[in-house]
Order: C-alpha cells, then structure tokens, then sequence
C-alpha cells in the first residue's frame, strides 16, 4: 500500500463517518420530540456534511481519478463506504440517539484535537475547523445524556439500555489497520490507542452525572475499516442515494 | 490580448465590503470576516474566502454574490478560492458589526474563549438581551435558528433572541 492510498482510505474514514451521521441527523428533521431539537439535529447534521465534504474531496484529490464527493457519496455501495459502525446505528428514540451521538462527538471531539497538528495541512485544517462545530455537538449530547439518565425512573432506564445496546460497537470506534500503521510514521494520523484513556475518561464523566452504568466489555462488533457493515448501512443508503440514481446527473 | 483590470486590491476590496450577509444582511461579508484576501496575479483577480461553518448554507450565495459584484465592475479574469486554515472565529467580527448585529436584535458573540469550555459550561454568562439589555438571559437550545447562532430568553422583557455562538 502506497502512502496516498493510505491517504485516501483515512480521507475516506473521516468523511464518510461524519456523512452517515450527518444523513441519521437529517432524518430526524420535523420528527424531533420539541422543535427546538428538532433544530438542533439539522444543524448538527450540517456540520457533520460540511465536514464530510471537506473530506471527500480531499479524498478525490489524492486518488486523482476525477471522483467528486458526490461521485463518493452518491455512487458507492456499502462495502465501499469506511465510516465507523457506530455512525450507521438506527436513530431508534431520542435517547437512542443522544447516546450514540455522545459515544461519537466524544470521539471525534478528542480525535480532531490531536489531529489539528497532523504534518498532512488539509487534515490538520480540517480537524482544527470541525473541532469548533463537534465541540457543541458534545456538549448538547452529554447534556441530553445527563437530563435523561438522571431524569425520571423511566428514561433513566430508557437511556441506560441505550448505553447497553449501542456499547459492542464503541470498539469499532478505536480499532486500526495497515493504513494507521503506514500513516501515524508520517505524523499524519494519531494512534488510536492515545485517544482510548481520553474517551474513557469524557465517558465515564458524563455516565457518572448522569447515574449510568458503564457496561463491562464482552462481545464487540468491528469490522468498518474492511467495509464490514451492519444491515442498517444499505438501509440508509438506499434513502440517501435515491435521488441521484434515479436522476443520474440531476442538477438542482 | 486579455484585458488587464483597472482595479487596485483596495477598491476592489471597497466594493465587495458593499455584499451583505445572506442571512444577517446588516453586516458585510468583510465585516463578517469571511472575505480573507484579495490578491491580483498577473492581472487575475484572486479572492480568497473561509467558511463560518463546515456547512454553512450561506457559502454559495457569498461566492455568487463575489462573482456578480466583480462582472459588475468589468472584472471577467478571476478565481475565487475557499481556504479553512486558519479557522474562521468570531473574534474576527469587527466592533462595528457587533453594534449592527445587536440593533438588529442578535446577541453579538462575547470575546475570547469564555463560552468554549467543553462539558456542562453552560452559555447562560452575561449574555446581554439586544431589546432591553438585561443580563437575566436563559439558554433555551445551543441551536438556534442557524448553525451559527443560540436560541436565548430574556427574563425581564420576555422576548426570545438569537445569540452569535463564539466558536
């Protein structure tokens, strides 16, 4: 593996995560419990496309071989799509989402942190700017979080089972591959294994406030960084792609 | 022989201060601070813009707004380039669209960094009601009416405001 398909895989990583999370916030638009929230999903949806499109083009640039980020977005298939598997996790209620959204945010929000100093200039800008938008979205989903667990006996249970099920695809979030490997050597991406403790610690915090159980790790899904989904990814992507494969070309 | 334009940087920077933001048409892109650079290389034109947000819906019409203002003033030869390096903050909001921002009736962003704590750091601090200027404000969401801006509720005149997140 070549140092720029190494570049593109990573790219591809970053942006087709914040794509797919983007798409589930999208979903949620005139369907939230008050509409303040309501809001509040679209507008972190998009961030998260903003900061796709950042990504997929990037991705484009490097491959050289003329795909757009809507090339990226609209005309691959599952196997071909790298976001992590946690991003794809159905909506399911509301605080479904705000635990899956806090398992991410967390994530990205340490993630960008390291690699705002990146040697790689449009992966580092990238980071230091989506740094700034996952900052809120972190901050809405651990208050969400908070307001639930330690909410009425029914949404603390409601959100502590959220936390239960969504838990075997937090591994997915850390693990790393040939491509880490060959690309953490150039001080381009950040090891994984750096950003695990300070997840942990952002997790454990707000579970903490928030009256909830941190489960104990058992069986965990992985699989993302080799194109491996869950059924709910071609779900997703049969609704997101509708438009441009019935309407190849279609300009607005 | 392509036409060499007339312009110097300054004008041209005088007469795309005259574009308004889309959604905030009180203040100008140069206000806003998303117009960065105008620079001429060899006769081309070359403008230089950043994103308030990764997706800011705004983003298109600001570069349509840049084109029809440049046609207009007989420039044909340019490019415009979108950079995200260095970030876009709200410290490069200038004095003077701060007060056009709250006659307006928005909450300008407070300086520095005080409502960029990461956890639980509520923005309820001194955010100052653009109608009556009360402190007593309330967050009501994070998100407002756009990506960029708050929903707040002042406690003593009761109206609802939007607040310039500080990012």
């Amino acid at each position: 593996m070549t140092k720029n398909e190494a570049l593109v895989k990573y790219c591809l990583r970053l942006g087709d995560s914040s794509l797919i999370l983007g798409q589930r916030m999208a979903e949620w638009c005139s369907n939230g419990p008050v509409l303040e929230e309501d809001i509040a999903m679209s507008n972190i949806g998009l961030d998260l496309f903003g900061q796709s499109r950042t990504m997929l083009t990037y991705a484009g640039e490097i491959e050289g071989k003329d795909r757009t980020e809507n090339d990226f977005a609209f005309k691959r298939l599952e196997r071909e799509f790298f976001n992590n598997l946690m991003s794809e996790r159905p909506n399911g209620h509301f605080g479904d989402t705000v635990v899956r959204n806090l398992f991410l945010s967390a994530h990205t929000y340490h993630l960008y942190k390291k690699l705002s100093s990146s040697s790689d200039n449009t992966i580092a800008a990238f980071a230091a700017k989506s740094l700034k938008e996952v900052t809120y979205h972190l901050r809405h989903s651990a208050e969400w979080v908070v307001r639930l667990g330690d909410g009425t006996k029914e949404s603390h249970s409601k959100t502590q089972q959220s936390v239960n099920d969504l838990w075997e695809y937090t591994a997915d979030l850390f693990a790393m591959n040939e491509v880490d490997e060959l690309l953490i050597k150039e001080n381009i991406a950040i090891d994984l294994n750096e950003i695990k403790p300070l997840w942990d610690n952002t997790i454990n915090e707000v579970l903490e406030r928030a009256t909830l159980t941190r489960p104990e790790d058992s069986f965990m899904q992985k699989g993302s960084l080799n194109g491996m989904h869950s059924e709910a990814l071609g779900h997703l992507l049969t609704e997101m792609q509708f438009l441009p494969r019935a309407y190849p070309d279609a300009k607005w | 022989m392509p036409s060499v334009t007339k312009h110097t940087t300054e004008e041209i920077w005088r007469f795309l201060s005259e574009i308004p933001d889309p959604e905030i048409p009180v203040i100008s892109i140069t206000e806003l601070g998303v117009l960065r650079k105008v620079d001429i290389e060899n006769s081309k034109v070359i403008i230089t813009i950043t994103p308030t947000y990764s997706g800011c819906p705004a983003m298109k019409t600001f570069e349509d707004d840049i084109k029809f203002k440049l046609q207009e003033n007989n420039i044909l030869d340019f490019e415009i380039k979108t950079i995200h390096s260095p970030a876009w903050t709200t410290d490069w909001i200038t004095e003077e669209a701060r007060e056009k921002l709250r006659k307006f009736g928005i909450a300008p962003p407070i300086r520095g960094s005080e409502d960029k704590g990461v956890l639980f750091h509520s923005e309820t601090k001194n955010i100052e009601c653009p109608n009556c200027n009360s402190n007593n404000t309330n967050l009501k969401s994070q998100f407002g009416s756009t990506a960029c801006k708050a929903l707040y509720q002042c406690e003593e005149c009761l109206e609802p405001f939007d607040y310039f997140k500080c990012i």
